[in-house]
């Protein structure tokens, strides 16, 4: 299990070291370098932390979506309400910024890859963006948080999903500017797996939702 | 030894300098593990002093205590406590002993302290998220005090929040400021937790040592494991839970406020919320929550078993299937908290037949405690004490248990002491005796440093006296209907009778408190003056943590990564030269190796 074996074996499987600048470090002696291993075990840990946050976030939203089926089978005061056009583009936005993240992680030890986390950061806040004008256009019609528990939970599930998101746009934001700034950056390829891993599950979270509000509203 | 240790060239972190960054803003484990016991300690002292003043008021409803006036000018004018000021001092005394407390020091103290070393990590596995956990936490405890003193008191809904009494700020005096930081102080709780359980699990995939297979893993950590994915899956409900009271009580929403309520001669602006539905949420989270406070102790208690009566743990394999078995069933009984909210009666049968099933794990473990004591040379040291006390209080509330778990029985038992005295036998005190055997047990690990065996041993005996003479009387209370949560008894005839016997409570209750003040003293007297444990090994035990200088080195084991040989018990090997293989001794290798 452990990855500190006894002997210094080559890594065969997943994370190489970064092909980096020649020599590999700083003067050090002829040890076994430091890299591979550090790479390889920040990898390994990363992955199950991200999942385990992942799962911690789905049962938020299991918790959300059994108050909303709940609530709504009390339903004498649901209202449906019509949901915001402007949703489809921004889905259309996000699924693109899983395709441009998916260009960054394929290339995680490239330089390339900043750009494309950049690239995935901006799309993001573009959806952030047209979530809030479709916020606004929901307030215009006068339907508000605590209009009808329809809207609460509107409200409520892309909200708590926008706010996820947002820390998914500081990780990348703060990824991408590394990438760029930092030229040994050793826990660079595990940093933008787990990245990449929240950020798909944001995505798929997001078409949860819309199919929750769609089918549920 | 040379093939069996590698070297580490990559340390988790350089041992910090500053004071600052060395007991304040550690990354090291072991410091945030103590920072955890502490913070548990100082919850622990403010939860009995409520406690105290509870019972105080129980026996004595018109005793004139002018100071409680200064701290509470509107719950005790006069010096007289107000039933609203009770039922405030009820509800954080809950919040903070079932939070602040049971899930703070056998989890995240105990687990962070001896989790990576018992598995051969020099840390966890994110040691800033770790330290995160512990100050996110430490806040949550800040803004639970400050509950306790806001304008308009602590709020009177209990420890379990039922809406709509805990959604609407003007259903009584705390419910204003005072229930909002409560809900506040959760959240903030739940998502320590959260970060905190994801980390455990994580640290015990994987980073364990070489050779430290699953099933050679020490039960304690087997029950941190566990806790950790209760904790996970429970606590993110609670906060999805704990965002919906929230809206509900400030942006107007109706998730859990019915329509048509009337409170101070005014209707409310709600409609068509389900108070059930809270309680629903809450109690998916609330029953996995009382296995997150009892399965450490569980692991402590039959760690120290094993160790003291110098045998392997009776059934290993069926301590750990019990301990996973705990914890699935733990998620598909919640409903039997809810018998008396209106549950179809098929629903409450379920419930109920599954409450029955997981008494049965519970009694394999409780069968093997026994067994691992049956026909031993015990060892009578103080940790040894307080896990046999643990098993003591653990059977006597679980039988009231399953009592409860019928809902015939339990309609009658409902909102009775019955509850009481079942709930804080078998989760409050049990996991409490978790938590000084483990303080007894690891003390030396932690500070190099004896606690004081005769004072620990008195504490012992007087505490567990006192548990029963205070918990014992309360089954009988019940029996005889008399329901919880009253701030005063002299006005009801029907308890008349039964005054003597909480005149008893709660003089059992002040001898309790008082010998709690030995243990307190011991501790930090201890600390400081307490007999030095030259040894690594004082108690002669098998885990990883006794293979290191105590206390520990910075990164616990000095560079040098352990490589496991053996499961965590085996005492008393036949043909060995001492009565006790380490798990670090080489296969087959009768004598030490070092």
């Amino acid at each position: 299990m452990a990855s500190t074996l006894a002997p210094p074996k080559p890594q065969t499987a997943g994370a190489g070291p970064p092909p980096g600048p020649p020599g590999g470090g700083f003067g050090d002696d002829p040890q076994p370098p430091p890299q591979p291993d550090e790479a390889a075990v920040a990898l390994r840990r990363y992955r199950t932390g991200m999942w385990l946050a992942i799962g911690g976030i789905t049962m938020v939203f299991a918790g959300f979506t059994s108050a909303y089926v709940v609530r709504k089978g009390l339903g004498a005061d649901w209202r449906s309400i019509s949901l915001p056009p402007l949703l489809g583009f921004n889905t259309a936005v996000l699924l693109a910024s899983s395709v441009t993240l998916e260009a960054a992680r394929r290339r995680s030890l490239e330089p390339a890859a900043g750009a494309w986390l950049a690239a995935t950061a901006a799309l993001g806040a573009l959806f952030l963006g047209g979530q809030y004008l479709a916020w606004r256009e929901l307030a215009a019609r006068g339907v508000y948080l605590a209009t009808n528990p329809s809207s609460s939970f509107f409200y409520l599930l892309t909200g708590a999903h926008a706010l996820h998101l947002l820390g998914g746009v500081a990780a990348l934001f703060t990824v991408a500017l590394r990438v760029r700034l930092q030229r040994v950056w050793r826990r660079r390829r595990a940093a933008i797996e787990a990245t990449a891993l929240y950020w798909h599950s944001m995505d798929a979270l997001w078409i949860y939702v819309l199919l929750l509000l769609l089918v549920g509203r | 030894m040379a093939e069996s240790h590698a070297h580490v060239h990559a340390h988790a972190h350089a041992a910090p300098t500053s004071f600052i960054r060395k007991y304040i803003f550690s990354l090291d484990h072991k410091v945030i593990g103590i920072q955890y016991w502490l913070l548990a300690m100082a919850a622990v002292i403010v939860g009995m002093a409520l406690s105290l003043l509870m019972r105080l008021h129980l026996v004595w409803p018109t005793a004139q205590m002018s100071w409680l006036e200064s701290i509470w000018p509107t719950g005790a004018a006069g010096g007289v406590m107000t039933p609203e000021l009770y039922l405030g001092l009820m509800t954080m005394h809950g919040t903070i002993m079932v939070f602040f407390v049971l899930t703070t020091a056998p989890q995240s103290g105990f687990g962070n302290y001896a989790l990576p070393i018992q598995i051969g990590a020099a840390d966890m596995a994110f040691p800033t998220l770790n330290m995160l956990s512990f100050w996110v936490t430490f806040v949550g405890f800040i803004v639970a005090l400050a509950a306790i003193f806001v304008t308009g008191g602590a709020p009177i809904s209990g420890w379990t929040g039922y809406p709509p009494l805990s959604a609407l700020p003007e259903a009584g005096p705390g419910q204003g400021a005072g229930q909002t930081l409560w809900i506040v102080s959760l959240a903030i709780f739940a998502v320590g937790s959260l970060l905190g359980a994801l980390n455990f699990i994580t640290t015990i995939l994987d980073l364990r040592a070489k050779g430290l297979t699953l099933m050679r893993m020490p039960l304690t950590c087997w029950a941190w494991f566990v806790t950790a994915i209760l904790a996970l899956l429970a606590f993110a409900v609670l906060l999805a839970a704990g965002v919906l009271l929230l809206m509900d009580r400030t942006a107007g929403t109706s998730f859990f406020v019915p329509g048509g309520l009337v409170v101070s001669d005014k209707i409310i602006n709600h409609s068509g919320g389900s108070p059930l539905l809270w309680q629903h949420l809450f109690w998916f989270f609330g029953h996995p929550e009382v296995y997150i406070a009892i399965l450490p102790g569980m692991g402590v208690v039959s760690q120290i078993l094993s160790t003291f009566a110098r045998k392997p743990i009776y059934g290993y394999r069926a301590m750990v299937y019990a301990i996973v078995g705990i914890g699935i069933l733990g998620f598909g009984v919640w409903g039997h908290h809810m018998f008396m909210s209106g549950m179809s009666p098929y629903t409450a049968v379920t419930f109920s037949v599954l409450t029955m099933a997981i008494g049965v794990p519970s009694a394999i473990k409780t069968f093997n405690w026994i067994g691992t004591l049956w026909g031993a040379r015990i060892r009578f040291a103080s940790p040894m004490m307080y896990a046999i006390a643990f098993v003591s209080v653990f059977v006597t509330g679980g039988l009231s248990g399953i009592f409860l778990g019928q809902p015939s029985v339990d309609f009658y038992f409902h909102d009775t002491y019955f509850v009481v005295a079942h709930f804080h036998l078998i989760m409050g005190v049990a996991a409490i005796y978790g938590m000084f055997a483990g303080t007894a047990y690891w003390f030396p690990k932690m500070f190099g440093r004896f606690m004081n065996e005769p004072i620990n041993k008195i504490h012992c005996w007087v505490t567990f006296l006192g548990v029963y003479a205070i918990f014992g009387p309360m089954h009988y209370l019940g029996l005889a209907g008399h329901p919880r949560r009253y701030s005063e008894l002299t006005g009801v005839k029907f308890l008349q009778p039964l005054e003597p016997l909480q005149y008893f409570i709660t003089i059992a209750a002040i001898a309790t408190i008082t010998a709690q003040v030995l243990f307190l003293v011991n501790v930090f007297w201890s600390m400081f003056k307490g007999r030095r444990c030259q040894e690594e090994n004082p108690w002669e035990s098998t885990t990883l943590e006794w293979t290191v200088p105590s206390p520990p080195p910075h990164d616990n084991f000095a560079g040098v990564v352990p490589v496991v040989y053996r499961g965590p018990y085996e005492y008393s090997v036949p043909g060995a030269s001492k009565d006790y293989l380490m798990q670090t001794d080489p296969e087959g290798a009768a004598k030490p190796a070092h």
